[in-house]
């Protein structure tokens, strides 16, 4: 019974059985698990029915709308991506919206820069690890100050919010900063067989996440550091080594996201990441992942944020007020984490918090 | 005392001062293989400080801890630990989403290559060492993908023991690891703790309830105000010549 586990699921995540757990519970737990999946085609098929009741399109089945929804997507995802890390280790980094703007700021900079000496290629290149590697000051700013610092994640990653967000529109002098490289726009705007390549980029991005979450020994302290600090110390782990490395990362991922919404636009804007700073966080709770750490997977988040785009983009397609789409989100976060406080109860087992 | 073995663990002489605070003043005990020591007295008496001078988180200020014969000196938790000397907390240092075999493994998990190149954690690994384990411990637990946070105190305890035993810990420090359980549970952890104790390793066992205490251990150190109030052998002395040793009478 013990085979080696898939890796679409940690240890952790197989859904729990209490000791007297009847099959009729796992089973729900098992639709719990999956409900940001259940979510998501629910909310596929209510906007279907709609687009055909109201003038008769179709919603789902045209190409365009899919391929909208993906790039819409991309940006929320690697961010969420980071926080998903972030938020199973029991902290929270409100700076990836800025951290994000940084990087796209300074990539089209970058870009604009390396291009007349080394090329289109080359410059574009220059442009993604340049962008990326400036995203992780940040992250080493936050790492330090909640690992040796013990600032709160919550305050520290709200200060660096503020200082990225100001570098940011410094290094953009208040207005964005538009790139000429006609390689960086083919990235940004190209498409491999009718898959946009900026996709690409994140699905191959999110599937390494997700290796090193549910299969490396950084994963598993991860997550067990989210469940008990303490525990994972007398254990060996080198919490503060975990902790830097961890907001490096999750800033990475903001950077990259950052570098990809330069491509998109052909511009950096400091402003890029500033309505994906909760949207990522949501993701990420919608996705099945406790505030309290300990628990979530990028399997969740990837479905949480693809909720998110489905509801933003549907409600414009079927022609609803924009203002809705701020209303149908918080309405689907709370009903996740009531579902999440639910499946807890109905696992029996003890959860301390 | 038996002098004719090798003790497992020696202790000289040994004492922990905190600026002029004495927590620990020339203290001296040894455990045999097979030995359950238990130590008692009020809180301040020393106790947390002696053991945490033994498992490495503190350095002595004088004295010597012998290990098999062998002088060591420790400098982390974790050079104790991978001597042999492992502690199990009252608080239960689990983390109680992960598995059986996970929490084990915990900070030192067996990776292996999927398709000849990827490093992945090697959970069948674990999984078949957490079965090992808790059946030599007489826990036989099906359930190795369910989180810890579904088992019940005892066998959660048993889980904290288990990690110590699939390590080959020799000398196990027990700090008060019946008191957050239920009376059944506790006495799961006592048939434990005598089961460690039939495979040859030495116990140090701290505990409040000396019900406990006699009902396991094999000789009774007495600290007070971090000295020795007194030392008995569990057959010779009784609950309230404990007591007496305990508050001073």
């Amino acid at each position: 019974m013990t085979s080696v586990s898939t890796p679409s699921g940690t240890a952790s995540h197989k859904a729990p059985q209490a000791d007297h757990a009847a099959q009729t519970k796992s089973l729900l737990q098992r639709i719990a698990d999956l409900r940001a999946w259940l979510f998501l085609a629910a909310l596929i098929a209510v906007f279907e029915i709609w687009a055909r009741a109201s003038f008769g399109g179709t919603f789902i089945l045209n190409s365009f709308n899919v391929q909208s929804i993906a790039i819409f997507a991309v940006a929320p995802l690697l961010l969420a991506t980071g926080q998903t890390f972030v938020i199973i280790s029991g902290g929270i980094d409100l700076s990836l919206g800025f951290i994000m703007g940084l990087a796209a700021v300074v990539s089209a900079h970058t870009i604009n820069a390396l291009t007349p000496t080394l090329g289109l290629e080359f410059g574009v290149l220059g442009g993604f690890l340049v962008g990326v590697l400036v995203a992780g000051v940040p992250g080493i700013i936050n790492g330090l100050l909640v690992s040796r610092l013990k600032v709160p994640p919550f305050i520290g990653t709200l200060g660096m919010f503020g200082v990225a967000r100001g570098v940011a529109f410094l290094l953009a002098g208040g207005t964005t900063v538009p790139v000429s490289n006609s390689f960086f726009a083919a990235i940004g705007n190209g498409r491999f067989y009718g898959i946009p390549y900026i996709v690409i980029i994140a699905a191959i991005f999110v599937v390494i996440m997700h290796y090193l979450l549910s299969q490396t020994r950084f994963g598993q302290h991860n997550y067990a550091i989210g469940a008990n600090v303490q525990a994972a110390r007398r254990a060996g782990i080198d919490i503060k080594s975990h902790l830097l490395k961890l907001y490096i990362l999750s800033a990475a991922c903001a950077g990259l996201g950052g570098v990809l919404y330069s491509a998109r636009f052909n511009a950096g804007a400091a402003q890029a990441g500033e309505p994906l700073l909760l949207d990522c966080v949501a993701a990420v709770v919608i996705g099945g992942a406790s505030l309290f750490g300990g628990s979530g997977t990028i399997f969740g988040t990837v479905a949480g944020a693809l909720v998110i785009a489905v509801i933003q983009y549907g409600l414009v397609f079927v022609n609803v007020e924009p203002f809705w789409q701020f209303i149908s989100v918080g309405v689907v976060i709370i009903i996740s984490v009531l579902i999440d406080q639910a499946q807890r109860r109905f696992s029996g087992g003890r959860q301390d918090e | 005392m038996n002098n004719s073995v090798q003790p497992l663990l020696e202790v000289s002489n040994l004492s922990k001062h905190f600026g002029a605070i004495r927590a620990l003043d020339d203290f001296s005990m040894r455990i045999n293989p097979g030995e359950v020591v238990a130590l008692a007295g009020d809180n301040g008496a020393g106790k947390t400080t002696l053991i945490k001078t033994i498992s490495g988180v503190f350095r002595p200020t004088a004295g010597e801890i012998k290990l098999k014969g062998q002088p060591v000196d420790f400098q982390t938790p974790q050079e104790a630990r991978d001597k042999g000397i492992e502690t199990i907390y009252q608080d239960l240092a689990l983390a109680d989403n992960l598995t059986i075999g996970a929490n084990i493994f915990l900070g030192r998990e067996p990776m292996k290559k999927a398709f000849g190149f990827l490093p992945v954690l090697d959970r069948k690994k674990m999984a078949d060492a957490a079965r090992d384990t808790m059946a030599l411990l007489d826990f036989h637990v099906s359930r190795l993908e369910a989180p810890v946070s579904n088992f019940s105190g005892g066998q959660r305890q048993a889980v904290a023991i288990g990690r110590a035993v699939y390590w080959d810990a020799q000398i196990l420090i027990m700090d008060e690891p019946t008191a957050a359980l239920g009376v059944p549970e506790q006495r799961k952890v006592i048939q434990l703790i005598h089961q460690l104790k039939a495979q040859g390793r030495g116990i140090i066992f701290i505990s409040h309830n000396l019900q406990d205490i006699f009902a396991v251990s094999d000789r009774i150190i007495v600290l007070r105000r971090g000295v020795t109030a007194g030392e008995r052998k569990i057959s010779e002395t009784t609950h309230d010549e404990v007591v007496k040793l305990m508050v001073g009478g």
